[in-house]
């Protein structure tokens, strides 16, 4: 029992740190596309532009991922046993 | 003690799951002139064709190639848009998974499923771009999986363990697609500026992030692999142990 509660303190020590970690690197700690990428290009006068497709605007995102999650979906369904046993073909033997 | 196990294995999904912006080393929309992404356009496609050859072929006498493909593809897409923060550089950036890719399928579906990962990526989360879709392919799917494949290739038939081998491949391909993504980048932006200076400061850039993440990136391959190696021979029997004895699982 002491053992587990030491582990679970200690997992929620590390899941505090770890938490403020990722949050304040993703703040601070910006992508190579942008220290590297986007800083050498925005030097010789190529600076990136807006997506083409703005998938930020409104739900569009979600909905994009809804569609692919449904037809990802349909698919796995239907080679569900490709996936899983390895369909044969009709004219092969067992 | 099971309990525990089933707490532990909660917390960490509940770390993995926390939603994080990710980032991306990908060459971003509008950067490079339109007349060099059209060049890596061009230098891209035989290789995707050639890929897309391979998966019609392996597909017509293997029907589990193209689930198989497929995952390796969602593999591929998710280790690519996964952020690791490098705190020796204070940067972020991600391994590619090209070079994994590879060996499981070896190097010419390895641009196919890096073709689809950053097509999707491109279009529906702002990682790398439309136009610049070329260029990330050439460097990511194109280099990343051809080098990791011959560099896994070479170590085997020099007598390396396929898990050395693999880290090798890994380590390798991720380094050699940073390479190529600075030449890249310096023959798009150069402008009148010298070529070699210009791609040797941004490949210098790149080291501080891609030194370690180039370590990561070997140990995920060669743990895949070596898990792979463990639990589903067949499919390491396929491309990366061909010719080798196979253990039954």
């Amino acid at each position: 029992m002491k053992r587990t509660v030491l582990i679970l303190l200690g997992l929620a020590l590390l899941a505090v740190s770890f938490d403020e970690g990722v949050i304040h690197a993703a703040e601070q700690w910006q992508g190579v596309d942008e220290t590297v990428v986007g800083k050498f290009a925005r030097e010789h006068g190529h600076a990136a532009k807006k997506a083409l497709i703005d998938t930020g605007e409104g739900d569009l995102q979600l909905f994009v991922f809804l569609m692919a999650g449904v037809v990802g979906g349909f698919a796995a369904g239907y080679c569900w046993r490709a996936l899983l046993d390895g369909k044969k073909r009709k004219d092969e033997k067992p | 003690m099971k309990r525990t196990h089933n707490l532990i294995g909660a917390a960490l999904a509940a770390l993995i799951l926390l939603p994080t912006p990710a980032h991306a080393m990908h060459i971003s929309e509008g950067i490079l002139p339109l007349s060099w992404a059209l060049v890596w356009f061009a230098a891209s496609a035989p290789f995707l064709a050639l890929g897309l050859r391979t998966l019609a072929k392996r597909s017509a006498s293997d029907l589990s190639s193209k689930p198989l493909t497929g995952m390796v593809a969602a593999v591929v897409f998710i280790i690519s848009c996964m952020p690791v923060p490098v705190p020796t550089a204070g940067t972020c950036s991600h391994p590619c998974g090209t070079g994994l890719a590879a060996v499981i399928l070896g190097p010419t579906l390895g641009v196919v499923v890096a073709a689809v990962a950053l097509l999707i990526q491109a279009l529906f989360l702002s990682h790398g771009g439309l136009t610049t879709w070329g260029a990330n392919l050439f460097a990511m799917g194109v280099v990343g999986s051809f080098t990791g494949f011959f560099v896994f290739r070479l170590l085997r038939a020099c007598g390396a363990g396929p898990v050395v081998a693999a880290f090798a491949a890994g380590l390798i391909s991720d380094w050699a697609t940073y390479a190529t993504t600075s030449l890249i980048l310096a023959a798009g932006i150069r402008g009148t500026s010298p070529f070699w200076p210009l791609a040797g400061k941004i490949a210098l850039a790149f080291v501080p992030t891609q030194l370690p993440l180039g370590i990561i990136e070997g140990a995920i391959t060669a743990g895949m692999v070596s898990l792979l190696r463990r639990k589903r021979p067949d499919l390491l029997a396929r491309i990366a142990l061909k010719g080798l004895e196979v253990r039954e699982p």
